[in-house]
């Protein structure tokens, strides 16, 4: 194993919540570490369009991500790209193990984030990536003029679907109630395309298809009929979970993993915070990560003021 | 650094099937955002495995035939290609140590 780094601030994960703290870690001459496992942006990574970013009228969600890693980067931030695979405390700091090496931190910030829930049916692991998709921006366009079909019924599934219609000739939108969570903005679009179907109070149970997606099995809930929908691809929009589950003994959570922080985003571990998704209450917005990751800095950075005479 | 050179439909079967070199062909367009991820780690493994595996990209927007031959329906989707056969496959954006490690197992080591 090669030899241990020493950071003043390392920061896990980044998406909009970590690339705001690396600028803030950075610019208040920090030495700062960002550790990302996929790709620099998160979830906005796989976001066409991002319009609700104060400041910014319409951006594309990859770019936004590698902006913000660029302005990070320009006041010194590091990036490497590891699996974390476990944590350590020790005389007052934190260790990162990664599959790239070991880091100490002075203070540590998760913003881990969250990852995309998968139906769990029948199916959906055989097929994912020939018809099964998690991202449209990514995979619409190989459905030119053929039926898809969108479940989920938040802005995720009404933003992703409306993408959809670019391409396809028929998006039906599958969702498990009678109404949509997504925001006013979205439903008004995405009931005034006319290619999107709504098919209410119906879940898939089961998708069917040789080598790719052809048929989708449905369940309406409200009156437990059974039905099948042919479509050439699903795109699952079903919420998300906090990518927490390796830190369970670390830190506490509540049941669905999300991590306790104060109003400084900080945890009870002193010296670890958390912020964006991975944590309490969250918002769930991009302004609101990029938010919560620059007080975890702030904060971070006087905790080693106040802790390592430095 | 190794930039993988375009292959297209037209040139696709002399630059990648009739290859006497295991070829790695990586699918992609500009408009995907995980794409332009894999494409830096793409020309890093390019320069690694100079002379052992020749790397090529195929824009999927231009060349639609070649998607559709080799049922691609998501990108980034990385082909290797050994004799003119498709002999692994990634799909979606993986960590550098992954392709590493799919890409040792279909190839003779160095």
């Amino acid at each position: 194993m090669t030899e241990e780094k020493h950071y003043d601030i390392v920061i896990i994960g980044a998406g909009p919540a970590g690339l705001a703290a690396g600028l803030y870690a950075a610019r208040a001459r920090r030495s700062t570490l960002l550790i990302e496992r996929n790709v620099t942006g998160g979830q906005i990574a796989l976001t066409s369009i991002i319009e609700n970013y104060p400041g910014i009228e319409e951006v594309d969600g990859f770019e936004l991500g590698q902006t913000m890693q660029r302005q990070a980067q320009k006041y010194g931030m590091e990036v490497a790209y590891a699996n974390v695979t476990s944590l350590e405390r020790r005389e007052g700091v934190h260790v990162v193990h990664t599959t790239e090496g070991d880091f100490s931190a002075k203070a540590l910030i998760i913003t881990g984030g969250a990852d995309y829930n998968k139906l769990g049916v029948p199916g959906e692991e055989r097929l994912t990536g020939k018809g099964v998709s998690y991202c449209a921006t990514c995979d619409a366009a190989f459905f030119k003029d053929q039926v898809v079909a969108v479940v989920g019924g938040g802005d995720a599934a009404m933003d992703e679907g409306l993408f959809v219609t670019r391409y396809a000739s028929k998006v039906y939108v599958i969702h498990r109630r009678e109404e949509l969570r997504a925001s006013a903005i979205l439903k008004e679009r995405a009931f005034a395309e006319p290619k999107m179907e709504f098919i209410w109070n119906t879940v898939v149970t089961e998708i069917e298809g040789a080598d790719a997606v052809e048929r989708l099995k449905l369940h309406n809930v409200v009156t437990s009929e059974d039905s099948t929908l042919d479509a050439a691809a699903i795109f699952i929009f079903i919420g998300h979970h906090p990518n927490s589950e390796y830190l369970r003994s670390y830190v506490k959570m509540d049941e669905g993993g999300h991590i306790y922080v104060n109003d400084w985003m900080e945890t009870e571990v002193p010296g670890l915070f958390a912020a964006g998704d991975i944590r309490v209450n969250s918002a769930r917005q991009v302004v609101s990560a990029a938010g919560d990751g620059a007080t975890a800095a702030i904060r971070a950075d006087h905790y080693i003021t106040d802790h390592f005479q430095g | 650094m190794a930039k993988p050179k375009e292959v297209t439909d037209t040139n696709f079967e002399q630059e990648v099937l009739k290859n006497t070199k295991p070829v790695l062909v990586d699918f992609w367009a500009p408009w995907c955002g995980p794409c332009r991820m894999v494409a830096p780690i793409v020309e890093e493994l390019a320069d690694e495995y100079a002379g052992r595996v020749e790397f090529v990209k195929l824009n999927t927007d231009d060349n639609p035939n070649t998607a559709v031959t080799y049922g691609i329906r998501s990108i980034p989707t990385l082909l290797v290609f050994k004799e003119g056969k498709p002999v692994g496959q990634i799909i979606g954006f993986r960590p550098k140590s992954d392709l590493k490690q799919r890409l040792d197992a279909v190839v003779t080591p160095a």
